[in-house]
C-alpha cells in the first residue's frame, strides 16, 4: 500500500542560511541508510520537505522504516500512499480503502488537511477538506469530525501525483551526521562507550574510534567484539575508522614501574594521549568517552581530572550524569547491549588492583610517571606505528 | 610452524574420510529410505559404515545407531534409557567430572524425580570400585561413566565397573561415554558388561556432525527424536549419509593402526611430560604413566592465567585449550579440576594439550620451546 515516506525534520528547519547544508546532509545520510536495502529508492528534496519514494514494489516496509529510524535529523517518518490523479471520486475511494485498512476500530475523530500545491486542481484546499470529510463520514458512520483535537489527521497533498498519510512514526531526532565535524571515540568492549558514541553522533558529529588491544591478555574474540560494536553504531554514525592499538607493552611497562593502585589511572592517561594522537591525525575536534561520574574508581571526579589533564582536545563525556540503568536502556535501544555483555576480558581489567586509588593526587601520578621516562616514549611510538586501522561499515 | 595440540576438542578430518564425504554428498546422495536404486546406494554406505564400526567393537551391526555426535549419543543413552526403564527404579550412579553432555541430562533427570549418586574421585581422578559396589541398589537402573576424562586423561576402570555392576544388580544398565577413548583403546563392550557406548566422529578424524551410540540388543531405550522411524525407530530423521560414511572410514583407519598409534602418542606424551615439568612452576595433573590416555596432558602453570597462556601460545600458532574446549566459550571453573581437588590457585591456571596421530615430535619440541620462553615472561606480570 505505502510507496513513499514523507520525512519530517524539526530542528534543522531553523538553521537559517545554513539550512540547505543540513538538508543536503540529511538527504545524504538517508541515502546511506537505504543503500544496503532491497529495492530502489529516490530521495527528493522539494519545498522544504524530504520525500523518500520507492521506485518499485519489491521493498520491505518494516526494513525501510527501521533504516530511516537510524538517520539522525529525522523527527518523524510518515508512510504515505502515492497515487496518480484519476479524478476526485477515485481519490476518495482510495482514501476510504486506506482508512479501512489502517484503523480497525473506527470509533475516532478526524480531520482532513489538504494542500493543493498543483494549482490547476479543480478543487481548492478547503473544498477538498470538506468533500473528503463528507465521503469519509458516509463510509464510516462511527467516525466523526473534530477540527481542533482530532485523533487522526489525514494529510492530502496534491502535486503531480497525490499522496496522503495519517501516521507519524517517531525518528531518532538529533542532527544529520556530518554537519558538525568529527570526534574520536575511545571504544572499549563495554556497554558505555558505544552509547557515548551514539549520543555524540546524534548531534551531527561523525565518529572515529580507538580500541586498545592487549594480546595475549585479551583475546581475538574481544577484538572481534569491538569491531562488531563499531559496526552496530556505524548504522547510526556512518563509516567509522577504527584504530586498533596494541597496548600490551605500554601496559606491562606501567605495571612493572608504577604503583599498582595507580595502574588504571596512568594507563588511561596514556590511552587518552594515544587516542588524541590519532584524533589530530584525522582532524577530529574532540575525544569522546563513556565515563560517568563515580561508576568505577577511574571515573571519580579526582580520577577524571587526572586523566583529563593529558588532553589538549576537549573531551566529551555524554554519559557523565547517567546511571548505569539509563545507559543500558539506550544500549538496548540501539541494539548494542547483547554484544556489549559478551564475556571477554578487556584491557582495563586484566591487571586491575584490588584497591585502586579513587582520589589520585596529580603530584603522585606525576612522580610515578617519572619512573617511566626513558622507554615509555619509545613504546608509545611503537604502539602508534603498529596500530591497525580498519574502516567499519554496517553489514549489507 | 603450527602446532595444533587441541585434538580432544576436535581433529582434522582425514583425507580419505573427507573424500568419502564428498563422494556421498555430491555423487551417491540417495536417501536410504527411498525405494529406488539411488536410495539403495545410499543405504549401502550406511551399512558399510555400520559393519566397520560393529567390527571395531565386536558387536552386532544392528546395535550401532548413528547420531549427530557425542552429545546426542549421551543424551539418548541417559534420558532415553531412564525414560524407558523408570518403572524398575529411579536411581542412577555417575561420576562428578562427566562432560556436560552427560552432566546436564543427569541434572534434567534429577528435576524429573530421579536420584543421582556421584562417586568420589581422588586427586588423580581415580574412582574406588568398592564405593561403586556399595552404591548399587535394587532400584539402581543405570551407571553412566566416562572411559577417559576429557580434561586430565585419567582412564576409569570400566571393565571392573562392568563386572561389579552385573554381579550386584544384573538389571542395572551400564553406559560408557567413550568419546575420548574410542579409536585409542580396544573396547569390547559386550564382554565387559557395557550396555551402551557413546562415540563422536570428529574426535577421531571423522566429519563433524557424526557419531553413534552402541546399544546392546537386550536394552530398551525410548527415542528422543520421533519421525520416520530410521535407525530402527531409535533415531528418526534422514540419515546423514556423507557423515556416516566418513565416520566409517575414520573408524577403520584408527583401528587398523591402533597399536602403533598408541605407541606414537605415548612417545609424544612421555617426552612432553618429562620436559614440561622441568619448567619452574609447571605441574601435570592426572596419572603420568601409561595407565592414562595417550593423547591428553593437563598442565598447570603457577601464577599464569590459562587464557593468557592460551593466547600467548596462539600467537605462535600453538593451539591448546583452557579447561575443556568443548564447553569453554564462557569461562567457568572446570568440574574435573574441582573434583580432583586441584589447588585453588591453579584452577584458573590449567591448560590442556591433546595430541593426535598426526602430531609430530617437532611440534611437541616447538611447543616446549615456546613454553620455556613464555612462562617466565608471563609469570613476571600477575594480577594482584
Amino acid at each position: 500500500m505505502y510507496r513513499a515516506f514523507l520525512i519530517k525534520y524539526g530542528e534543522i528547519a531553523i538553521k537559517g542560511k545554513n539550512r540547505h547544508l543540513f538538508e543536503d546532509a540529511l538527504v545524504r545520510q538517508i541515502r546511506y541508510a537505504l543503500n544496503p536495502l532491497e529495492g530502489k529508492f529516490e530521495v527528493i528534496k522539494q519545498q522544504g520537505r524530504i520525500f523518500v519514494e520507492a521506485k518499485n514494489e519489491d521493498f520491505d516496509y518494516e526494513e525501510t522504516v527501521a533504516a530511516l529510524q537510524t538517520v539522525f535529523g529525522i523527527v518523524g517518518i510518515c508512510p504515505a500512499v502515492l497515487v496518480e490523479d484519476q479524478g476526485f471520486d477515485q481519490l476518495a475511494e482510495d482514501i476510504i480503502h486506506y482508512l479501512d485498512e489502517t484503523y480497525a476500530d473506527k470509533h475516532m475523530t478526524f480531520k482532513v488537511e489538504a494542500r493543493r500545491a498543483r494549482k490547476n486542481y479543480p478543487k481548492t484546499s478547503p473544498e477538498i477538506n470538506m468533500d473528503l470529510g463528507e465521503r469519509i463520514l458516509n463510509a464510516f458512520p462511527d467516525m466523526s469530525v473534530d477540527v481542533h483535537h482530532p485523533d487522526v489527521t489525514l494529510y492530502v497533498e496534491i502535486r503531480e501525483q497525490i499522496n496522503f498519510y495519517s501516521e507519524i512514526i517517531p525518528g531518532p531526532g538529533g542532527m544529520p551526521v556530518g554537519t558538525n565535524g568529527r570526534a574520536m571515540l575511545l571504544l572499549s568492549g563495554g556497554i558505555d562507550s558505544p552509547v557515548a558514541g551514539y549520543m555524540i553522533a546524534k548531534r551531527g558529529v561523525a565518529i572515529d574510534a580507538t580500541y586498545f588491544h592487549a594480546p595475549p591478555y585479551t583475546s581475538e574474540r574481544a577484538k572481534q567484539k569491538v569491531v562488531d560494536l563499531a559496526r552496530i553504531i556505524s548504522k547510526y554514525t556512518g563509516p567509522i575508522r577504527l584504530h586498533i592499538v596494541n597496548f600490551t607493552d605500554c601496559q606491562l611497562n606501567i605495571y612493572e614501574k608504577c604503583p599498582h593502585e595507580e595502574l588504571t589511572i596512568i594507563m588511561r592517561r596514556y590511552m587518552m594521549e594515544i587516542a588524541e594522537h590519532f584524533a589530530n591525525e584525522n582532524g577530529d575536534l574532540g575525544l569522546i568517552t563513556g565515563e560517568s561520574i563515580g561508576q568505577v574508581a577511574s571515573q571519580t571526579m579526582h580520577s577524571l581530572m587526572a586523566t583529563n589533564e593529558v588532553c589538549n582536545l576537549p573531551v566529551y563525556r555524554p554519559l557523565i550524569g547517567f546511571d548505569k540503568q539509563e545507559i543500558i536502556t539506550v544500549s538496548e535501544k540501539i541494539g548494542a547491549y547483547e554484544t556489549s555483555i559478551l564475556p571477554f576480558e578487556d584491557c582495563c581489567t586484566i591487571f586491575v588492583a584490588k584497591h585502586p586509588v579513587t582520589k589520585p593526587r596529580l603530584q603522585n601520578i606525576h612522580n610515578s610517571e617519572k619512573k617511566l621516562v626513558g622507554n615509555m616514549e619509545e613504546l608509545v611510538k611503537t604502539a602508534i606505528e603498529t596500530t591497525e586501522v580498519i574502516l567499519v561499515e554496517p553489514e549489507e | 610452524m603450527e602446532a595444533y595440540l587441541d585434538n580432544s576438542a576436535t581433529t582434522a578430518c582425514s583425507e580419505k574420510a573427507a573424500q568419502m564425504v564428498m563422494q556421498v554428498l555430491t555423487k551417491d546422495y540417495g536417501n536410504p529410505s527411498s525405494l529406488h536404486n539411488k536410495g539403495i546406494e545410499g543405504e549401502n554406505y550406511v551399512r558399510d559404515a555400520r559393519r566397520i564400526i560393529a567390527k571395531t567393537l565386536k558387536v552386532k551391526e544392528k546395535e550401532i545407531y548413528f547420531t549427530s555426535g557425542g552429545t546426542e549419543s549421551n543424551n539418548l543413552a541417559i534420558v532415553g534409557y531412564a525414560m524407558a526403564n523408570q518403572r524398575a527404579g529411579k536411581h542412577i550412579i555417575s561420576t562428578p567430572f562427566e562432560h556436560p553432555s552427560v552432566g546436564n541430562p543427569l541434572a534434567f533427570l534429577e528435576e524429573q524425580g530421579f536420584e543421582v549418586s556421584y562417586l568420589h574421585v581422588d586427586r588423580q581422578g581415580h574412582i574406588e570400585i568398592k564405593e561403586l559396589e556399595d552404591l548399587i541398589r535394587e532400584d539402581t537402573i543405570l551407571v553412566s561413566m566416562m572411559h577417559v576424562n576429557n580434561e586430565i586423561g585419567v582412564v576409569l576402570p570400566i571393565e571392573e565397573a562392568g563386572k561389579v555392576i552385573k554381579e550386584k544388580n544384573p538389571k542395572c544398565a551400564f553406559h560408557v561415554d567413550a568419546i575420548q577413548s574410542y579409536g585409542k583403546f580396544k573396547i569390547l563392550p559386550e564382554r565387559i558388561g557395557v550396555d551402551m557406548l557413546s562415540v563422536s566422529g570428529h574426535k577421531i578424524h571423522g566429519p563433524k556432525g557424526s557419531g553413534f551410540l552402541y546399544v546392546n540388543g537386550k536394552i530398551k531405550i525410548k527415542p528422543e527424536i520421533l519421525g520416520g522411524g530410521q535407525e530402527w525407530g531409535l533415531r528418526s530423521g534422514t540419515q546423514n549419509t556423507p557423515a556416516i560414511a566418513g565416520l566409517g572410514v575414520a573408524a577403520a583407519e584408527m583401528y587398523d593402526h591402533l597399536e602403533e598409534n598408541r605407541e606414537h602418542l605415548f612417545q609424544l606424551r612421555d617426552h612432553f611430560i618429562e620436559e614440561v615439568t622441568k619448567i619452574d612452576g609447571v605441574s601435570v595433573n592426572g596419572p603420568l604413566g601409561h595407565d592414562a590416555a595417550p593423547q591428553i596432558v593437563s598442565v598447570s602453570v603457577q601464577s599464569v592465567r590459562a587464557e593468557v597462556l592460551l593466547h600467548a601460545l596462539e600467537d605462535k600458532e600453538i593451539y591448546v585449550s583452557a579447561g575443556s574446549a568443548c564447553s569453554s566459550n564462557k569461562p567457568s571453573i572446570s568440574k574435573t579440576l574441582q573434583a580432583i581437588h586441584l589447588d585453588q590457585n591453579l584452577l584458573d591456571s590449567t591448560v590442556r594439550f591433546s595430541f593426535s596421530v598426526h602430531t609430530t615430535m617437532e611440534e611437541i619440541d616447538y611447543a616446549l620451546d615456546a613454553m620455556r620462553t613464555l612462562i617466565p615472561m608471563l609469570q613476571r606480570f600477575t594480577r594482584h
